[in-house]
């Protein structure tokens, strides 16, 4: 039994054979990461001395990366897990492209952390050693969590769809017919089971919920929990989280603009569901610059003297450009244009969105960056420097690549539209329970 | 047991560098270059910080030797996710260079930026080369690890062995760390600060001492004379 979805067939369309353009776009994008990976095999053997990192700029583009990559990864959470209990129906076409935006960039997240390690071959000693007084152990338990509950979350979710794919496509290679038959795990869409299935994800929607919360908070106390300026303090937790669900929401909508536009899904992610995002990302734009504005005034008007440094390394000095052209990307521009022109204008919204997660990157380096230029002892060390090289950027540009290529992969054999979610029809389901209760008040 | 600890009177310190050249030559630390050096790669377990107040000719300049403060409350240990990193029983942080990960959270947590990440695997120009030092408690650390002053730990050892086999009991003054035996001025003192008769924890007391970034709260056991 499957669910009635009149759009059933809009969905499955992109799922053939991949066309001569999939595998040029293939070819890139894995050309790219290959490039990458083999920048990231010199770096292993020359040594990070390749990379423009120093003391006392100790972590730079890759840690960005890893913050940046965890912050678009609250997007599926956000979508499918927070909109899921607040009972926003609408979310419903939008939640599995969202969630594969989660899935997907938690990886290039791990290994952005990998490729600033100094001996990555060492990285089990975590495991073997780990303590959980360092902030490092609570982002391995927080990240390494919120990856596997998004598995099961993704892949639960999946199955009916997996099971209708099973049983409809049925002019697909055989290697891909049986991949569908061992992924389906027998699914067989009794009422029973859908009912299940709605009652595990509710739950482990509260799960996750909790998990995304503490996730982007534990990833910004690697920062807060030292004792550099600019960085120890409360608020860091939370604006870290808020910037990760705004920028994460951004991205459903670029990646939400270009699945309809190459897999012709006008009618199922239509603009209504853009408006919605849209209100949404006014909220997240103002509260972003509420934060903003909190922490800035906080630290200027104590007039702290290592405090001062930063800021004004950031208000007028070397990071100048970079800070106020992140408060234009990230707030300014994309706001004028989300409240005036983006209202039923998918282009006006996607041209917001990429201004917002450009920068949002560009956020997160200008948190890291400017606090380990100026350390404490300024006055003696003198101040330091930090200019990415070729390698960071290598590397950078093929983690990105690769969250393209599985994003896309994926796309091409799974629908990324929930059938089963946005089906009119679910095949009916009647507890044992419910039935007699209702017998008990008609008095049959 | 012992709490080491170190004092640096600012006033004797005339800004030599034998005390870092020393350091050098007895902990094995790289070469980095000129090129490296300019980059914020170069890798001093101490260094002595020009510390300018005021502009000409309102000038005055202070020299401050800086070695590890090993912290009594150190913030590097704290954030160490496998234990690399350590206080030992006698208050000297220390490193396990076989188990340290790499990942420089010890570094970006110490205030005072004492810690050193081995960029590249570590090089001397041949003259240097034949003149490591042979103890292999400070051979040569490997690329992409974690290494910082640690109060010449090996020569504790060693002045322990030495006392043993001479069959007499360990004395805290059997134990010079390099910086401090090679010190020209005589600036450095070294010994237990919980020794109440140790000539160190007497100029701890002294109303000229003052430790670095005191505020924090870190506690650091290396303790300056302000200049007179």
């Amino acid at each position: 039994m499957h669910p009635e979805n009149k759009n059933e067939a809009i969905i499955l369309k992109p799922i053939h054979r991949p066309t001569t353009g999939d595998r040029l776009l293939w070819f890139a994008l894995g050309g790219i990461l290959l490039l990458g990976l083999s920048a990231w095999v010199r770096q292993y053997v020359l040594g990070l001395g390749v990379t423009g990192l120093n003391r006392p700029v100790y972590w730079g583009v890759y840690i960005t990366n890893f913050v940046f990559f965890i912050g678009l990864a609250h997007s599926g959470t956000f979508i499918s897990a927070i909109l899921r209990i607040a009972g926003q129906g609408w979310r419903k076409p939008l939640t599995r492209a969202a969630e594969a935006i989660t899935l997907f960039s938690l990886p290039f997240g791990v290994a952005s952390i990998l490729a600033d390690m100094g001996r990555p071959e060492r990285v089990f000693n975590i495991i073997f050693f780990g303590r959980y007084q360092s902030p490092i152990l609570w982002d391995f338990t927080a990240v390494g969590l919120y990856f596997l509950s998004s598995i099961v979350f993704f892949y639960l979710s999946l199955l009916p769809d997996i099971a209708l794919c099973r049983d409809r496509l049925t002019n697909v290679p055989r290697w891909q017919r049986r991949m569908y038959e061992i992924l389906a795990l027998g699914w067989q869409g009794h009422p029973e089971q859908f009912h299940r299935l709605e009652k595990v994800l509710d739950g482990m929607a509260i799960f996750m919920t909790m998990l995304v919360v503490t996730v982007h908070t534990v990833v910004s106390w690697m920062f807060g929990m030292t004792l550099q300026p600019g960085w120890h303090t409360a608020l860091i937790g939370p604006f870290f989280l808020l910037g990760a669900i705004l920028s994460g929401t951004a991205a459903v909508v670029i990646a939400l603009a270009i699945l309809r536009k190459v897999y012709k899904l006008e009618q199922v992610l239509h603009i209504g569901l853009f408006n919605s995002i849209r209100k949404l990302l006014i909220t997240f734009t103002l509260g972003w610059i509420y934060m903003m504005i909190a922490e800035h005034l906080t630290i200027g008007y104590g007039n702290m003297k290592e405090e001062m440094v930063v800021l004004q390394d950031k208000f007028s000095g070397t990071y100048a450009a970079i800070f106020w052209s992140m408060a234009l990307l990230v707030f300014g521009v994309p706001v004028l244009i989300l409240i005036f022109k983006a209202k039923n204008n998918i282009a006006w919204m996607v041209t917001a969105s990429i201004l917002i997660n450009v920068g949002m990157w560009l956020e997160r380096y200008i948190v890291i960056i400017p606090s380990e230029v100026s350390p404490r002892l300024l006055p003696v060390m003198g101040q330091g420097i930090y200019l990415p090289t070729a390698t960071e950027w290598l590397i950078t540009a093929a983690w990105f690549s690769g969250l393209f290529l599985l994003y896309m992969t994926f796309t091409r054999f799974f629908p990324i539209i929930p059938v089963w979610e946005t089906a009119e029809h679910l095949p009916e389901f009647e507890p044992e329970g419910l039935r007699e209760a209702q017998a008990v008040q008609t008095g049959d | 047991m012992p709490r080491w600890g170190m004092v640096i009177d600012l006033d004797k310190c005339f800004a030599c560098q034998s005390c870092t050249a020393a350091c050098r030559m007895e902990n094995n630390t790289p070469v980095a270059g000129p090129d490296q050096t300019v980059l914020g790669r170069a890798i001093l377990w101490n260094e002595v910080l020009p510390f300018i107040e005021g502009e000409y000719p309102l000038v005055h300049a202070t020299m401050i030797p800086r070695p590890c403060m090993h912290c009594d409350n150190p913030p590097c240990t704290a954030v160490c996710p496998v234990r690399a990193t350590y206080k030992n029983e006698e208050g000297i942080v220390v490193v396990d260079y076989q188990r340290c990960i790499g990942c420089r959270m010890c570094t970006v947590a110490c205030p005072y930026a004492i810690r050193y990440f081995n960029w590249f695997p570590p090089e001397w120009p041949q003259s240097l080369n034949q003149h490591l030092n042979p103890d292999p408690e400070v051979a040569p650390r490997p690329k992409g690890v974690v290494e910082k002053c640690t109060f010449c730990i090996q020569r504790l050892h060693k002045a322990r062995e030495k006392a043993a086999a001479e069959g007499r009991t360990f004395q805290a003054t059997d134990y010079t760390p390099a910086c401090v035996q090679t010190c020209t001025g005589h600036a450095r003192y070294f010994g237990d600060l919980d020794d109440p008769n140790s000539l160190v924890s007497k100029l701890a007391h002294s109303p000229r001492a003052f430790r670095l970034l005191e505020e924090l709260g870190t506690e650091p056991k290396v303790y300056y004379l302000k200049q007179g």
